[in-house]
């Protein structure tokens, strides 16, 4: 590849501002954020492939588990070839997803959207998602959660831009199309939309690949001391491989946390707006409109936005294991008021899931700074990305779980409240699941630490 | 693993400090224009849940 691509072009000299990092970041992930406002478009996609609303959803399954393999596989890749070869790479793997599932949405092959958004478009998420976490982590040495929980609070905020803007284009491409609820634009507008988004998207993530720089040897921010920051027996400065990590117990038991707080959350997202109507119906009809179900969805992608950055920036003051007590601690709480006294209130049931969601997002947010607490800097990405499986698995038993639970109560249409109690109980337990394997988390034995020999043939900046 | 930092010395192509200032407006709302497009959208669907 390409020398102006190669982490030696891109280490900062000790004047650059951290600040221009952000920005970068964030152009990537609010791209690759669009993958959770694919509910635009399925219907389009159901009436153009004269299918099923399953054989849809399976473009964003795809997508997600490749996301979580992409990541794994790849991490100690983009941890040692650097953000921008990372970025760029992300950037012609998201696009030409696109590109290739337009190509099939335009000649009705379904298996070709499949592979273009499903596994080249996935690839592109794994290796975006991780691509700036550690140079992040790395320039803000002081406020890691900050740091991510800004540019995690992007994937959050690429869905909130993405779905009023594919409806808006959906609308110029096909003037048939209303935008309202099941409505259907035409395939060819879909293609037309699939292939405006992959172009923009590619200029905007190459926007961050050519912005980002890599933190200098030793970078320390200006009045920063970094002796003062191992001030917890929890945060390390020694270095663990992505090899040696998941040889420990520390690791497993973060994915299991990982995945229990992931399934939970997408227990409520899944069905956000079925579920607040059926919470409020009596006698067959419900209280709440289709539209009003609609603003519950947007609001709670706000509160999945803003719980990346308000409480993965929380966690530098409280530290990552008191956070995460939080999350999946207060969650259960929270989820048990939700199953028994949501139908009351109205406002109460949308306070409750607010904050649920918010605790979804800072879970996900504030995940790379607990692995830098614990591992070390040496290949925070890497392992991240290995993490990152636990979002796929989630992303497959989540969904199993609400709706085998729901299919099993009766009739979509015809849910009550109590219908969600055993869903919403079996989230509790995985909750309680993860806030016990967050309180066995210990700091990482030094057997599995890297000499400092071996830590040093990383690249540099990179440790 | 191969090291390839060693090579090039660090902030060999870093923009100087004014020109640094302009990229860090111009980054900001690159990112901040749609982030706030997206924001103001879904406020107004939400508005639809005490609404309607």
């Amino acid at each position: 590849m390409a020398s102006f691509l190669d982490r030696s072009r891109t280490v900062a000299g000790p004047t650059y501002s951290r600040w221009l990092i952000p920005p970068a970041a964030l152009a990537v992930h609010l791209s690759i954020g669009q993958v959770y406002a694919t509910s635009v478009y399925k219907t389009s996609l159901v009436e153009h492939f004269g299918t099923g609303l399953a054989p849809i959803g399976v473009i964003f399954s795809i997508a997600i588990v490749m996301l979580g393999l992409s990541a794994a596989v790849l991490g100690k890749w983009v941890d040692h070839g650097g953000p921008r070869k990372a970025m760029f790479t992300a950037a012609c793997f998201w696009a030409a997803g696109f590109l290739v599932a337009a190509l099939g949405i335009s000649t009705t092959q379904l298996w070709l959207v499949y592979l273009g958004y499903g596994v080249l478009g996935g690839i592109g998420l794994g290796i975006g998602y991780i691509s700036p976490v550690s140079t992040l982590i790395k320039w803000f040495p002081d406020r890691p959660g900050l740091a991510t929980g800004m540019a995690i609070m992007g994937f959050g905020g690429g869905a909130l831009i993405a779905s009023p803007l594919s409806n808006q284009l959906l609308r110029a491409y096909d003037p048939g199309f209303d935008g309202s609820a099941g409505s259907a634009a035409d395939g060819s507008a879909v293609a037309q939309l699939f292939v405006t988004l992959g172009i923009v998207y590619f200029v905007a993530m190459m926007y961050g690949a050519f912005t980002i720089r890599v933190a200098p040897d030793g970078y320390a921010p200006p009045g920063w001391d970094p002796s003062t920051r191992k001030q917890s027996a929890m945060v390390t400065t020694a270095s663990v491989s992505a090899n040696n990590a998941i040889r420990t117990p520390q690791f497993w038991l973060l994915w299991v946390l990982l995945f229990c707080n992931v399934t939970a959350g997408i227990g409520i997202l899944e069905q956000a707006a079925p579920m607040i109507q059926d919470f409020f119906r009596d006698g067959g009809t419900t209280a709440i409109s289709a539209v009003a179900a609609g603003g519950f969805v947007g609001l709670l992608s706000l509160g999945n936005m803003a719980g990346r950055f308000v409480w993965s920036s929380t966690s530098d003051v409280i530290g990552r294991k008191k956070i995460y007590m939080v999350y999946l601690g207060v969650g259960a709480v929270l989820y048990v008021l939700l199953a028994s006294i949501g139908q009351t209130v109205t406002a109460l049931f949308v306070l409750l899931a607010f904050v649920i969601i918010s605790f979804y997002g800072g879970g996900f947010a504030t995940m790379p700074a607990y692995l830098r607490d614990l591992f070390g800097t040496f290949e925070v990405g890497a392992i991240h990305g290995r993490v990152l499986t636990a979002w796929s698995a989630a992303g497959v038993a989540g969904p199993l779980i609400i709706n085998g639970f729901l299919d099993a109560q009766g009739e979509p249409g015809a849910l009550v409240a109590g219908d969600y109690r055993p869903a919403l109980f079996t989230m509790v337990g995985l909750l309680v699941v993860g806030f016990v394997a967050n309180l066995l988390i210990k700091p990482v034995a030094e057997k599995f630490h890297e000499t400092s020999a071996t830590s040093s043939t990383a690249p540099a900046n990179a440790r | 693993m191969t090291s390839s930092t060693s090579s090039a010395p660090a902030g060999r192509n870093d923009p100087s400090p004014a020109t640094q200032k302009v990229l860090l407006g111009v980054g900001w709302l690159l990112v901040g224009v749609p982030l706030v497009y997206g924001l103001v959208q879904t406020l107004r669907r939400v508005v639809t849940l005490f609404t309607g």
